[in-house]
């Protein structure tokens, strides 16, 4: 290596690191080997295509009519076509510098809630709510086969969820799931919401779980279950949790910072920053 | 816009007389535009009315900044201890000045790094944070570079012509291989004379005790002239110092309201009792400086503890609270809070340099975190435009991590390269101490060149073959 870059003819520009083999260690890009003292070719346009993945990912919008098709398909999901909703959050660039606005729903989703309310007599247990949030890829990728898993586990056992149709949400914020289930007089809601992607993960999805849902309620009366996606935390994982913190809210009434997920493994976090805001 | 009689604050363009209910209002409707303000629904409504409360904010003595608190003083011991602690003397030979006569002042050739060091205690943040409202980029630039902050712990940090870098050696489950392997290889590309600091991903005692440990370790084998530190929460350190770890510096993220503090789980009270913990150790070999704090606009917002005053003002304020602890390092983490509080590469590039002035003229050893998420929208290129306008002003120091890409956090900094790159273009030199200790190890082969040698540092290869086991 030394050799070849004393002889300008048969110079090596890039000087690989002889410790690149510590990568199998950890995700962090290290070892990156220099041109000068800058990164090399590769390794620049390996991180510009991540940072282009996880741009798209917030920018793309959801393809509604396709997800909403794919989960009319479904024979074990609620007999009600889903609601299509809107936050108040005209389109993404209002979405990203008005949080306040992803948390309510616009006029029209509000009174759709309204009238699906008034025209079913049933009391439900659960409003699931699918929402882009920051990553409509995610969910894209993820809340069908999540729901494949979740949706057994919830309409069997001794005592089945009444789940109240599904909604679907675009430029909707994590609190928005609280609004939509005190509409729908849904005991509990559970929120599946694309994540703030990362450079290595633009296709993250989280869980939020609130008791009693009304507007007003903080991250300190929800519960997260983060990094849902193939390469994170699988379907079957997350799926499990979820039906674990679902039963213990409903024997307990509550959510949040006094739920704590007993489940074995890592501790979920009752409160915090969400990664979904 | 109304007539003049009805506001304390007001000034006439064209005919038409503009407006300001207070001078909170004033500073906000003056302040460069930025998502947060408008979030906040503080911001100036157009083009035209930012400039106009820009002349007039030019027009305000800097004397009247002791008179009107923007946050009130009986209920905001950040406050308190601006007024309080105020020096008139220092305050004196700018004393007569209006905000637009103190740019003047300060970019003229009477703003030596001598006097400014003279009036440093007489300069309020809301001086600060004022003036800065009417200054461009290089105002900033040239103001800040004038200033001279020096602090040390186990090397000497902000001289002239120097630029220090923290080592970020974050890992997702804080596993000790990992953060190993990306300390070796910030290390090796001659990072780090900052601080190696970590943020854990399991924010409890017993494992910041376990990262300070091992942090120490590498720091004491291989007799690094730098310190470590562990970014938890000040109780954990405060507990972790009474098990008897090895602190070196005690980390706080900081705001500049009583009440976004308090939303940290912090007061003064708290921070001086972290301090003096800290020094009992006496773990610093060339200095005593301890305290390592993190701050950035947009969190007393985020608190909803912002009394209405602009972002970048409340932001100036921490560096009171800052300048209180005489810190080893303080850093603004611009680009991390996201959209809602500095939309894209334009906001996030005139927050740092703004931020950079500000801590720089309060004397506070200002870096910078230059730094994005995925949903701002900035990229590579801003971060390169802000590390070089901020190497430029003489940043204290950045932050360096492997590839840009922190993986615990999510977000993109400054990547071990990136601070070469700088070292490079505009020939700033590592601490003195560490410096020499890179050429010790084999690490650069030429320090004036910053030229990194070809063939790994032996010392380094034997510590390669323990972690890579027995093959």
């Amino acid at each position: 290596m030394t050799k070849d870059l004393e002889n300008p003819s048969t110079a090596v520009p890039v000087i690989e690191d002889r410790w690149a083999t510590l990568r199998q260690f950890t995700d962090a890009r290290i070892g990156l080997g220099r041109a000068g003292v800058s990164v090399p070719t590769q390794h620049q346009l390996a991180f510009q295509l991540a940072h282009a993945k996880a741009q798209d990912a917030v920018h793309q919008p959801l393809d509604v009519s396709q997800l909403v098709n794919r989960l009319i398909a479904r024979s074990d999901f609620p007999q009600a076509e889903p609601i299509c909703l809107h936050s108040a959050a005209p389109d993404r660039s209002v979405y990203l510098q008005r949080p306040d606005l992803g948390r309510q729903l616009d006029s029209d989703s509000a009174r759709l809630l309204q009238d699906c309310r008034n025209a079913h007599s049933e009391e439900w247990d659960l409003a699931l709510v699918i929402v882009d949030g920051l990553s409509a890829f995610a969910i894209e990728e993820n809340a069908l086969p999540f729901l494949d898993c979740l949706m057994p586990g919830l309409c069997s056992g001794a005592d089945p969820w009444r789940v109240a149709p599904l909604c679907v949400v675009q430029q909707g914020r994590v609190a928005i799931g609280d609004a939509i289930g005190e509409l729908l007089q849904a005991r509990c809601a559970l929120v599946l919401i694309g994540e703030r992607p990362g450079l290595s993960s633009p296709d993250s999805m989280g869980l939020y779980l609130t008791w009693n849902p009304t507007v007003g309620k903080t991250d300190a009366h929800r519960n997260c279950i983060s990094n849902i996606r193939p390469a994170g935390l699988k379907y079957e994982e997350a799926s499990r949790r979820a039906l674990y913190l679902l039963s213990e809210a409903r024997v307990k009434k509550l959510s949040g910072i006094q739920l704590k997920d007993r489940t074995d493994g890592v501790v979920i976090g009752g409160s915090g920053q969400a990664p979904g805001e | 816009m109304t007539q003049k009689a009805t506001y304390p604050f007001s000034h006439t363009v064209g005919g038409r007389t503009f407006g300001f209910q207070h001078l909170a209002d004033l500073m906000a409707k003056a302040t460069p535009a930025r998502s947060g303000d408008r979030l906040a629904g503080i911001a100036a409504e157009n083009a035209e009315e930012r400039v106009v409360a820009q002349m007039t904010l030019a027009d305000i003595p800097l004397k009247t900044f002791l008179q009107q608190p923007l946050v009130p003083y009986e209920n905001d011991e950040v406050t308190r201890l601006i007024l309080d602690e105020h020096d008139a003397g220092a305050f004196a030979p700018i004393s007569h000045l209006t905000v637009g006569d103190f740019r003047n002042w300060l970019l003229s050739d009477l703003a030596t790094t001598e006097t400014l060091q003279q009036v440093q205690k007489g300069i309020t943040p809301e001086m600060a944070a004022a003036v800065s409202k009417i200054m461009r980029n290089q105002d900033l630039i040239l103001a800040a570079k004038k200033c001279r902050v020096t602090t040390a712990f186990r090397n000497t940090i902000g001289l002239p012509g120097h630029l220090s870098t923290r080592l970020q050696p974050n890992h997702p489950t804080d596993d000790a291989t990992g953060i190993a392997a990306s300390i070796l290889d910030g290390l090796m590309y001659a990072n780090g004379d900052a601080v190696i600091g970590i943020n854990p991903a399991t924010d409890n005692v017993a494992q910041v005790c376990r990262l300070l440990n091992m942090v120490a370790d590498v720091i004491s084998h291989y007799e690094i002239p730098t310190q470590s530190c562990v970014l938890t929460h000040v109780t954990n350190t405060l507990e972790a110092i009474n098990q008897g770890t090895p602190v070196d510096l005690v980390f706080q993220s900081i705001a500049g309201t009583q009440a976004a503090n308090a939303s940290f789980g912090i007061d003064l009270a708290l921070l001086a009792e972290a301090q003096s913990a800290a020094l009992s150790l006496k773990r610093g070999t060339v200095g005593n400086n301890v305290m390592y704090f993190e701050t950035g606009q947009g969190s007393a917002l985020s608190a909803n503890a912002h009394h209405g005053v602009d972002q970048q003002t409340c932001e100036a304020r921490a560096y009171a609270v800052a300048r209180k602890f005489s810190p080893l390092l303080v850093n603004t983490v611009v680009g991390f809070i996201g959209p809602e509080y500095l939309f894209n590469g334009k906001e996030i590039i005139r927050a740092g340099l703004e931020d950079h002035f500000c801590g720089k003229l309060l004397g506070i050893p200002m870096g910078c975190d230059v730094c994005y998420t995925n949903h701002a929208d900035a990229d590579q290129n801003d971060m390169d435009n802000l590390l070089t306008l901020l190497c430029v002003a003489g940043c204290t120091f950045v932050m360096g991590i492997p590839g840009s890409d922190d993986i615990m956090l999510n977000y993109q900094t400054t990547s071990f390269h990136d601070a070469l790159y700088a070292r490079r273009v505009l020939g700033l030199k590592p601490a003195p101490e560490f410096d020499a200790w890179l050429k010790r190890m084999d690490i650069l082969r030429d320090n004036d060149q910053f030229q990194l040698n070809h063939e790994m540092s032996p010392r380094f290869r034997d510590s390669l073959k323990r972690l890579m086991g027995p093959a």
